[in-house]
């Protein structure tokens, strides 16, 4: 069963890394997205895949009667989850605001890729309003 | 209770949140967060006494035992990297008070650099791998907040490139971590020492060893991964940019030393020796790129890349000497390289430009800056007797000892470059007269003492750092021996020393 999901989330990677090299930003949200995913699949696949019972020792004993199902991998999964919604929204958010800004989401065009301009870009005036 | 370990982490948090009710007052924030660094400071330093006093300090978090639960772990080098920061901190935290705009500090750009401190101090001093990977994210989200306040095109597209790659590497860590939990049912780092001999199949720990090395070869920005760095630093403020020199590339290189000496020591002909090109290649060409940049962050950053090539070619040496090099390389890197930021600002604030071309005479008009700068950038050329100099001679013997020549000859070299670029910020900021039309304040008008004060404690701490370095040198040898014989620490973390 592990070899077949082997397989899937090196299908979901290779779409993922696909996407993210197109060179089209939106796109690379899609893949960081997917790739989230296919790392989410991983890190389940490394409980290993049985059908097994909760991971709860029953009433009146000192261990687990049965084998049971390893709860680590969901507690980590679960943080993974929750930190890349926070990263896609941000990004979302970003890719929104230098649209608006900058006015493309192509990586090759130049408007994007140019770090000219620093002084006028960065106000860093002295502050005469802030006294201390 | 080791609560001492607590303090580095929770202090910031704590700060963050206070700053953060208080935001829209901009006098009260940077007060809070003035008060919030120095509290900062002390808890560092009772830490670095305490792991002085009893070698290794443990804490089971929730009092679950390693390695089912979390553990807080601080050994020599963890202390004083956690000390390091508190000092930079606080530095900056003094800087910013005339550096930040009141715009980007009802943003929030306090209680941000207060998470970020405290995601450090965690990095630092967590004992456990997924827990490292969560302060990592936490540093992360919180380097992102800082870097687009101000909402300008600079900061947008560097933005975006910093944060794609960064995605990458969060991805690239957390398949890491899945794959070793996979491997060995543990994520503590102690357990993971004892377990990783124990695989069957070797190549496979090597799989997820250079997966690793990737993800934290990013954060640390490692040739070829370090192309966001010149792309973002530069569109910072210059006491965020200091802030972002000395955290967070340092916490990646942090990362790299305790899992390639505590974990990953089963296949070091492998993996050390890329780790070893990788260094070489990485100083070369921070410090070629730097050659040809004209404006001073860009000259900054591509200075930090060069340099960290020689704190992991101290790790891929893997000798006691070596590591003592990259440790004493770290501190001293730190303390420079964020005082050089602090002195870039300083610079647009005296001249109006970040340009070379655009300014000069400051040698005339604005004396102490001059000497901020000289000591700190002598200290990064490696000129005796400032604490570059013993760093780089620390390095370059050990890989000498070692017989690798050639290594030894390119950190020579490239420390003769960066000379090179050091005296070319001089001569066209400081030493050249000012060109027609450049906008200089009056020396009437003084620079305000808040930018200047964190930038003259810092280069003196510089030099203070050449001149005693025998006590510190011991130091680095202690905590590379305690890096090297991993099992004081394994003892330490999991046979629950209180």
């Amino acid at each position: 069963m592990e070899g077949i999901m082997a397989v899937l989330i090196g299908l979901v990677f290779a779409a993922a890394i696909y996407l993210m090299l197109s060179g089209v930003l939106v796109k690379f949200v899609f893949g960081f997205a997917l790739a989230g995913n296919a790392v989410n699949l991983l890190i389940f696949t490394t409980g290993r895949l049985q059908h097994d019972g909760p991971p709860l020792i029953p009433a009146g004993r000192e261990a687990l009667a049965a084998p049971a199902a390893n709860a680590l991998p969901q507690a980590l999964i679960l943080t993974a989850i929750v930190i890349g919604f926070a990263m896609l929204t941000f990004l979302l958010v970003l890719l929104y605001r230098t649209y608006a800004e900058i006015g493309t989401l192509d990586a090759d065009d130049n408007r994007l890729m140019q770090e000219a301009d620093y002084d006028s870009a960065l106000a860093n005036q002295p502050t005469e309003g802030d006294s201390p | 209770m080791n609560l001492l370990l607590v303090w580095p982490i929770l202090v910031p948090m704590l700060t963050a949140v206070l700053a953060g009710l208080v935001r829209a007052d901009a006098c009260r924030s940077q007060r809070m967060a003035m008060a919030g660094a120095v509290v900062h400071l002390f808890a560092a330093g009772a830490l670095l006494t305490a792991v002085i006093d009893r070698q290794f300090l443990v804490l089971w978090v929730g009092n679950w035992p390693a390695p089912f639960g979390i553990s807080l772990v601080a050994d020599y080098f963890s202390a004083v990297m956690v000390l390091t920061t508190a000092v930079i901190h606080t530095a900056v935290t003094a800087y910013a008070r005339q550096d930040l705009q009141p715009a980007m500090v009802r943003s929030g750009a306090y209680p941000f650099m207060q998470t970020l401190t405290a995601a450090v101090s965690g990095a630092f001093l967590t004992g456990d791998l997924f827990n490292l990977y969560v302060w990592f994210e936490v540093m992360l989200m919180s380097s992102f907040g800082l870097l687009v306040m101000g909402r300008r095109r600079s900061q947008l597209a560097g933005g975006v490139k910093y944060v794609a790659i960064n995605l990458v590497s969060t991805l690239l860590f957390l398949a890491a971590v899945g794959l070793i939990y996979g491997m060995t049912g543990t994520l503590n780092m102690a357990d993971l020492h004892v377990k990783i001999t124990q695989i069957a199949e070797p190549s496979l720990v090597t799989a997820a060893a250079m997966l690793l090395m990737v993800a934290f070869g990013i954060k640390a920005a490692l040739f070829p991964l370090f192309f966001w760095l010149p792309a973002a630093y530069p569109a910072l403020p210059a006491s965020i940019g200091a802030l972002f020199s000395g955290l967070l590339s340092k916490v990646g290189v942090y990362a790299l030393i305790r899992m390639f000496t505590l974990v990953f020591t089963t296949d070091t002909a492998f993996t050390h020796t890329i780790l070893l090109v990788t260094a070489g290649f990485t100083m070369l060409f921070g410090v070629i790129s730097a050659a040809a940049q004209m404006e001073m962050r860009r000259i900054l950053s591509f200075h930090i890349i060069s340099q960290i090539g020689y704190m992991v070619l101290g790790l891929a040496l893997l000798t006691p000497a070596a590591i003592a090099g990259a440790i004493i390389y770290l501190l001293h890197n730190i303390l420079a390289k964020a005082n050089l930021f602090l002195i870039s600002g300083l610079v647009r604030q005296a001249a109006g430009s970040f340009q070379l071309e655009k300014i000069g005479g400051l040698y005339k008009t604005h004396g102490w800056i001059a000497v901020g700068f000289l000591a700190s950038a002598l200290a990064l050329a490696g000129i005796p007797p400032l604490s570059g100099f013993w760093a780089k001679l620390l390095v370059i013997r050990a890989s000498l000892e070692s017989a690798h020549y050639a290594m030894a000859v390119l950190a020579a070299m490239v420390g003769l470059l960066t000379l090179f670029s050091m005296i070319k910020i001089w001569s066209e900021a400081f030493w050249k007269p000012a060109p027609a039309g450049c906008r200089q304040t009056a020396p009437a008008a003084p620079i305000s003492a808040w930018m200047l004060a964190p930038a003259l404690v810092l280069a003196a701490a510089v030099i203070l750092m050449g001149i005693c370095m025998q006590p510190l040198i011991q130091f680095a040898d202690t905590a590379a021996g305690q890096l090297l014989e991993p099992r004081h620490y394994v003892a330490a973390v999991l046979g629950g020393r209180p």
